[in-house]
């Protein structure tokens, strides 16, 4: 028989396998989300004063957009080929499932984009102060876009160019996501206490984490249904 | 062997945008038995064949799975059944061997190992080649490779001659003669006349022209 963490563990592993195969694809989210944030500079001023000032947002509103640029793949691919239905007849529980996909889609497209923050923080002369909650906020905004997105990739998937609704579907719950993001960032920044503002966004993915996983399994069987 | 049927199914109806595409369907198939369901493009053999892999829900009707009423018993069903669709399942980046070495990990394939499964099916030697390198037939067997490894009872099988050899249609014959002789049952969606033995047909042309 099959055991439980035998199928977690083979999900995220060939999602690996998966994208290190296909690089083009791990990096486009990552590309894009580096050349938003050099553009920025080019585009609006050198001034380093100015590019503080917009620092967070920029950086928090490319890490959305990456993020949601990769999420039309997280069901589309498996279901475009046969494997989704192969996992969902699996007799493991298909939320448990479903969670390893969306961590394997995390560390492929959520983890580069925390990992090259600093990098950009530098780049648009983000003061020192930023950089912690900055990296802290990415780590718990981008697994809450990854958590929330699977349900409304989940929801879409057996609609033929559903990305469109998919943008407009987890749009609005991204948006508290972002509030929370940048204001912790900015409050770093201006010297005030940010604990508060974070502890709001480990709650919201913290809740994201219980929730998205029924959530986008139910979805999975309803979208494949239609 | 016992007279309970393994798989039932009762008064099966199924609507696309208020269109019957067949209505009131009643079957069973006991072990031993291959049930092979016919009828031109469009009418509803893959949607029949999803409804019994419970990936679809009927509009209304019934299955039963050893007596049972499936809603009741899906995952003891899921793991007594394997279905191989009409798309492969098979990812073109991952070698068959690691395909279906996933694919073991979530569904029981445990009778042999992936190596073997292959080369009985006909793939040896292509078993760490990636997936897109090979033929649409040779794909085709290495989704027909996980009946080798299942020990599920009932194979629902969805138009699984498609792009075969005459050496591959015989191979997968002998596998769902080798599985019935054990007990097994198997449903296929197929236009060919398969198995030199007798094969119930379920026929879901009759009813598509009754329909219209």
């Amino acid at each position: 028989m099959t055991s439980l963490s035998g199928a977690f563990f083979a999900v995220i592993q060939r999602d690996l396998a998966i994208a290190m195969r296909h690089r083009g694809d791990l990096l486009n989210p990552l590309f894009f989300f580096l050349i938003v944030v050099t553009l920025v500079p080019l585009g609006i001023s050198p001034e380093p004063a100015r590019l503080a000032a917009i620092a967070p947002g920029m950086i928090w509103i490319s890490a959305l957009l990456a993020t949601l640029l990769a999420l039309d793949n997280l069901f589309q691919a498996d279901f475009d080929d046969g494997s989704l239905v192969q996992l969902m007849l699996s007799p493991q529980p298909l939320w448990l499932l479903v969670l390893a996909k969306i961590i394997a889609h995390w560390l492929v497209t959520g983890l580069p984009v925390v990992l090259f923050s600093p990098l950009l923080g530098l780049m648009l002369s983000l003061p020192q102060a930023g950089f912690l909650p900055l990296l802290l906020g990415l780590v718990l905004g981008t697994a809450m876009f990854s958590l929330m997105g699977a349900v409304g990739a989940a929801l879409t998937v057996a609609l033929h160019k559903g990305s469109v609704l998919l943008s407009l579907l987890v749009m609005p719950l991204y948006v508290p996501v972002l509030i929370f993001g940048t204001s912790a960032v900015q409050r770093a920044v201006d010297g005030m206490n940010y604990g508060g503002v974070m502890a709001m966004l480990a709650a919201v993915t913290a809740f994201s984490l219980l929730l998205a996983p029924f959530a986008a399994a139910g979805a999975l069987k309803v979208g494949i249904n239609g | 062997m016992s007279s309970q049927p393994l798989l039932e199914f009762r008064a099966l109806t199924f609507e696309r945008d208020d269109w019957p595409l067949f209505s009131d369907l009643c079957g069973e198939l006991k072990a031993g038995e291959i049930l092979q369901i016919s009828g031109p493009n469009g009418c509803g053999k893959t949607t029949l064949l999803h409804i019994l892999a419970t990936i679809q829900a009927p509009t209304t009707g019934s299955l039963h799975w050893q007596g049972r009423d499936i809603s009741r018993c899906r995952q003891e069903y899921l793991a007594a059944m394997t279905f191989v669709g009409h798309q492969t399942g098979l990812k073109l980046s991952l070698t068959p061997r690691e395909n279906l070495r996933w694919l073991s990990q979530l569904q029981p394939l445990s009778r042999c190992s992936s190596g073997e499964a292959l080369a009985r099916i006909g793939l040896a030697g292509f078993e760490d080649v990636p997936s897109y390198t090979l033929s649409a037939g040779q794909l085709r067997r290495a989704a027909l490779a996980t009946l080798c490894m299942t020990e599920a009872k009932l194979w629902l099988l969805d138009e699984p001659l498609t792009a075969l050899d005459v050496e591959g249609i015989a191979d997968l014959e002998a596998l769902l003669l080798e599985h019935v002789a054990k007990g097994g049952a198997v449903v296929l969606s197929s236009h060919q006349p398969l198995v030199n033995r007798a094969v119930r047909t379920l026929a879901l042309d009759a009813m598509a022209e009754a329909a219209h």
